[in-house]
């Protein structure tokens, strides 16, 4: 082998180990990389007890709440499996709203009602004109008439 | 270790011409001749993608206005990790063969790739703040993406700090190799782990979660960045090449030595 021929063997091997390494250490910290839990997490007592930490997931439609000071909230957060309630004191981001992506941080208090001390608004990869998000979401309600209508006629013919 | 060259005759013998351009000395004047046109594609892209992106791509249905900062975001991200590969890859060619051109334009790149970063992370948390609610978070792609302009200014550092070039170019190639790491754990960041950053909108395996006008905006963007990136960084390789071969004949000749 010649010397050039070393170095690049030296170079493949250093780079596969240390990519083999760093798959290792990441797997090892996996829990601590999490952003959030979300509330199925939080269910299966994943999330730290006592402690803070986030809670992601998606604001339940309908289940947002003002206080009459105006800046209580509660609503609850949902990955569709499980659900949390949450209270808040605060100022909402704009991309706020239900149906939507949240992250909240604060404690689970012993009554199962998380206390957030911060509210942040994931939203979505998705980009698009209003009036294409519009198209999209009345796609979306014909075909869940039209699978509903479908269920009815098929439980109607037995 | 081996300091011996490459001998670029026997390559342009066998008829791989373009070896020859591996030379400095070769090189430096081709760069000078391809710098203005990569200027004027970088400009023709840019006004043409900001065009699209601000006056013809259609507010964002849920962002609003604040998405826009996408066509800057988007490319700035795409060309800070791009980059950084390309730097090992500089790095690890110059290690394995010792060719003097290698370290020099790994040392070019490491600029501009460190402003990519930097506009990446400003970008993302002027966009975070109106979006998410905050600034900053300490999420894995938000931090990963730091951790590579860290590497962008140890490698800097790093280099300035050795004076043999020669040396700094092959402990520069051994840092940007181990941080080479780092980049998949970017980008995959968002699909390995809960994060407060969304996912990729545009991505090989599948059609892209964009309008098509705010897609060919981000595209054009980030062809402007890649021809701005080449533009720049033969620019500096040439000032480089300048400062480094001041002492030799060819340089001397063109009176570039003073």
């Amino acid at each position: 082998m010649k010397p050039r021929h070393k170095r690049l063997v030296a170079v493949v091997v250093g780079v596969a180990a240390l990519a083999v390494s760093a798959a290792l250490v990441l797997n090892a910290f996996r829990s601590n990389l999490v952003f959030f839990f979300s509330p199925s997490e939080v269910a299966e007592n994943k999330a730290p007890q006592g402690r803070t930490f986030r809670l992601g997931g998606l604001v339940e439609k309908g289940s947002l709440k003002r206080a009459a000071d105006g800046l209580t909230v509660s609503f609850v957060v949902t990955d569709t499996a499980k659900s949390i309630p949450v209270r808040y004191t605060g100022i909402l981001p704009d991309l706020f709203k239900e149906g939507k992506g949240v992250v909240a941080q604060g404690q689970l208090g012993a009554d199962g009602v998380f206390t957030a001390k911060e509210v942040l608004a994931k939203h979505d990869e998705n980009y698009m004109a209003p009036e294409a998000a519009e198209a999209v979401e009345k796609a979306r309600q014909a075909h869940e008439r039209a699978v509903k209508s479908m269920a009815q006629s098929a439980a109607g013919a037995k | 270790m081996s300091t011996k060259e490459l001998d670029f005759g026997e390559h342009a013998a066998r008829g791989e011409w373009w070896l020859r351009y591996a030379a400095p000395q070769a090189f430096f004047p081709l760069a000078g001749r391809l710098i203005p046109y990569f200027v004027v594609l970088a400009v023709v892209f840019a006004a043409c993608g900001l065009y699209l992106g601000f006056f013809v791509a259609p507010t964002d249905f849920q962002q609003g206005e604040a998405y826009r900062i996408i066509f800057l975001h988007v490319p700035a991200a795409w060309m800070s990790m791009f980059l950084y590969v390309v730097m090992a890859l500089w790095g690890a060619l110059g290690f394995v063969l010792n060719t003097r051109l290698s370290g020099m334009m790994a040392s070019a790149i490491a600029p501009t790739g460190a402003l990519f970063t930097f506009i990446a992370l400003w970008t993302g948390a002027l966009w975070g703040k109106p979006t998410w609610g905050t600034w900053w978070v300490w999420d894995a792609r938000l931090t990963s993406e730091l951790i590579l302009l860290f590497l962008y200014v140890g490698f800097i550092a790093l280099k300035a700090s050795i004076d043999d070039p020669r040396r700094a170019d092959r402990a520069g190639a051994v840092l940007a190799l181990v941080g080479v790491v780092n980049v998949p754990i970017i980008y995959f960041s968002v699909q390995w782990w809960n994060t407060l950053h969304q996912g990729a909108s545009v991505s090989l395996t599948r059609s892209p979660s964009m309008a098509t006008t705010m897609l060919w905006g981000m595209l054009l963007m980030a062809l402007a960045a890649w021809m701005y990136a080449i533009a720049v960084c033969l620019a500096r390789v040439r000032l480089i090449i300048r400062e480094r071969e001041r002492e030799m004949a060819w340089m001397r000749e063109l009176g570039g030595g003073e």
